[in-house]
């Protein structure tokens, strides 16, 4: 068929039945919006699942409350919880356990509550400095100085049968701090 | 042999017809006179292509796992044959997409190529700086190590600043509740799918508007944009314009080559960036920086105001956005000369220099202590030269409470705080014990911390800084007034 004799086709058919048309027009468009949802809400379900399915911190074992001296600040380190299989080094995390106290227990979060780098004990001083923007909090995790807008994140902590458990996990940020 | 090669492009042509469809765009014709000031897009162009084909290679090395992406950086950069040389182009590729968009956005302000009828083009690429930064930050990320790790957990403690929806977006954001395999994954999919997909969707319109609306001509003072006769004015002049094949054509493809060869010889000489540390977030004394495209967004979150800042992280961006969004609309007729514009030439000039002063200040980063100073930096030995056992034990508890991560002496040490070389000069001994004990003005208050008599010890140290010690020269800061 020749460019020209395409362009004359519509012209010497036969008219379609408007009615028909009206029928395919509407069909098209339902079905197309029907075929449009039913392929973006598994997606879109797919891609927000961190929210739709939101893990709450897990308890963890820190071992036994004489591993940790009355009045001192303890880097522990442990494995994510919720971590994935594939996480690699990075299913690992780290908080400071502080024993104020025989039965005081305070376990902070290493994440700065200013932009979430992680702070530095210095038992020397008491302080906890971090090295991104120089927020500095006191051993009580009490805000210093510098930008953070909060003291340091608490991690819920429960002794039970002479050992040391925390509750964590989720990464915390300041709406979200436990 | 001729023929046969002749045969072979002449069926070619019939079928692909690229010869009517290219030999056209070639030689379309543009305004004389353009000079070197047009070749900054096209660069950008360059670098772009240079980025796909570099990144393709490197994406058939590296291994998006978090398992296992640092081992795959570390191979690319030590065993893969010119694989350092790969990550070091497409590092510093990036860098130059990043400059030459730069220079492209600032010589079409400069020279108001938005003004009508450019506004759409402008647009779309403002969308595409938008999606060149969004590469360097995806980017940065995918080189899995420490400054990786935490720079995601600087964008994820952003993210969850905002309103209500923060903490859902931080997971989104993180594809889960913490930085681990599937935060690598999303960024994966965002840096080598997404965001290019994006730049091409957005690259080809521009493309296409720069040879269907023209390429701008050289502005020229009381010679305003008036969309009633911008269009006549702009035919007369293509048609006493040249084609722009060959000489303009050649311009652009010379500056890209000399971009190119400059990107090589920087990757050459400078190697690939990275990877610093391990992403293992137990390894607390990581300092992470960013790379240096946002080294001053690092510096102006360092300076904000506290109560202003989530403002600043939330409100800035969207405003910046808003003011290049509205740009043509606001400013799309008149004076197209930087003679004419000087409110636009002292913006420009504002932007680069606050980008400039708070990149250096992200470079130096004074707000940062310096973490290893009270152990690693001794006091200067002329500085408790003739001292007293009491103030000599005033420098022993100076170092051991880590007063020197944010004091400097003689300019070593952090820079958090106040050089102290001669703080006896401005502080006066119960002026020192005040400031010790109940800190303020951005120092911790220490009175918990020291007992009395390392009190007592430290201010008696503290008052001999800066005070002439008998026949030793006055330190150099004090004739300097310091």
């Amino acid at each position: 068929m020749t460019t020209t004799e395409h362009s004359q086709a519509p012209a010497d058919a036969a008219p379609a039945d408007p009615h028909r048309r009206r029928v395919l027009g509407w069909l098209s468009v339902v079905l197309g919006a029907l075929s449009t949802v039913a392929a973006g809400v598994p997606i879109l379900g797919y891609l927000l699942s961190p929210v739709l399915r939101t893990p709450t911190n897990e308890w963890i074992d820190l071992g036994p409350v004489e591993d940790f001296p009355e009045k001192q600040t303890r880097l522990v380190d442990f494995v994510d919880p919720l971590h994935r299989p594939w996480d690699g080094d990075s299913q690992r995390l780290a908080a400071y356990v502080r024993r104020a106290g025989p039965d005081v227990f305070q376990v902070f979060s290493v994440n700065c509550t200013h932009l979430g780098c992680p702070v530095s004990w210095f038992p020397q001083s008491g302080l906890f400095l971090c090295p991104c923007h120089g927020g500095v909090y006191y051993e009580d995790g009490s805000h210093a100085s510098g930008p953070p807008p909060r003291g340091l994140y608490v991690l819920e902590n429960r002794v039970a049968n002479g050992r040391l458990s925390i509750r964590a996990g989720r990464l915390p940020t300041l709406q979200q701090p436990g | 042999m001729r023929s046969i090669v002749g045969n072979v492009v002449g069926w070619l042509d019939d079928r692909l017809g690229l010869r009517s469809a290219m030999l056209p765009i070639l030689v379309h014709p543009v305004p004389r006179g353009l000079g070197w000031f047009y070749v900054f897009g096209s660069a950008t162009l360059s670098m772009f292509v240079l980025q796909i084909i570099t990144g393709i290679c490197l994406a058939v090395v590296y291994v998006p796992s978090a398992a296992d992406a640092y081992t795959s950086l570390e191979y690319l950069n030590t065993e893969q044959p010119l694989g350092w040389l790969l990550r070091a182009v497409h590092y510093w590729s990036a860098t130059g997409m990043v400059v030459m968009l730069v220079c492209h956005a600032t010589r079409v302000v400069l020279m108001g190529a938005f003004k009508y009828p450019r506004e759409l083009t402008w647009l779309l690429g403002v969308g595409l700086l938008f999606v060149t930064l969004g590469l360097a930050f995806t980017g940065q990320v995918l080189r899995w190590d420490q400054d990786a790790y935490w720079g995601v957990g600087v964008g994820a403690a952003m993210t969850g600043r905002v309103p209500v929806i923060g903490p859902a977006l931080v997971h989104v954001l993180l594809g889960g509740p913490n930085i681990g395999g599937e935060t690598l994954s999303r960024f994966f999919g965002l840096h080598v799918f997404v965001l290019p997909a994006l730049a091409i969707l957005l690259l080809v319109p521009h493309l296409y508007l720069v040879v269907r609306q023209g390429i701008s001509s050289r502005p020229r003072a009381g010679r305003p944009v008036d969309p009633q006769t911008y269009d006549a004015e702009y035919s007369k002049e293509l048609a006493e314009g040249e084609p722009f094949f060959p000489y303009d054509f050649m311009k652009d493809a010379l500056f890209s080559a000399c971009c190119v060869l400059v990107v090589f010889a920087l990757a050459i000489s400078f190697g690939p960036k990275g990877p610093s540390g391990p992403p293992d977030p137990t390894l607390i004394a990581a300092e992470p920086r960013p790379d240096w495209y946002f080294l001053p967004l690092f510096a102006l979150l360092a300076l904000s105001p506290p109560q202003m800042e989530t403002a600043i992280m939330l409100v800035m961006p969207v405003v910046g956005i808003a003011i290049l969004v509205l740009l043509p609309f606001v400013a799309g007729k008149g004076e197209r000369s930087p003679r004419r514009r000087p409110a636009t030439v002292l913006i420009v000039l504002l932007f680069f220099a606050v980008y400039g002063v708070l990149w250096w200040l992200g470079n130096v980063a004074p707000w940062s202590p310096d973490m290893n100073a009270w152990s690693g930096t001794p006091v200067p030995e002329q500085m408790v030269k003739d001292l007293s056992p009491q103030q000599l034990q005033g420098a022993a508890v100076f170092q051991n409470k880590t007063c020197r991560n944010c004091h400097a002496l003689d300019g070593a040490g952090g820079k958090r705080g106040p050089d102290l070389t001669t703080v006896s000069t401005r502080l006066v001994r119960d002026e020192l014990i005040r400031q010790v004990i109940q800190g303020g003005g951005n120092m911790p208050a220490y009175g918990k911390q020291l007992s009395p008599a390392e009190v007592e010890a430290l201010v008696s140290f503290l008052s001999t800084l800066g005070k002439p010690v008998a026949g030793a020269p006055e330190p150099a800061d004090v004739a300097a007034g310091k």
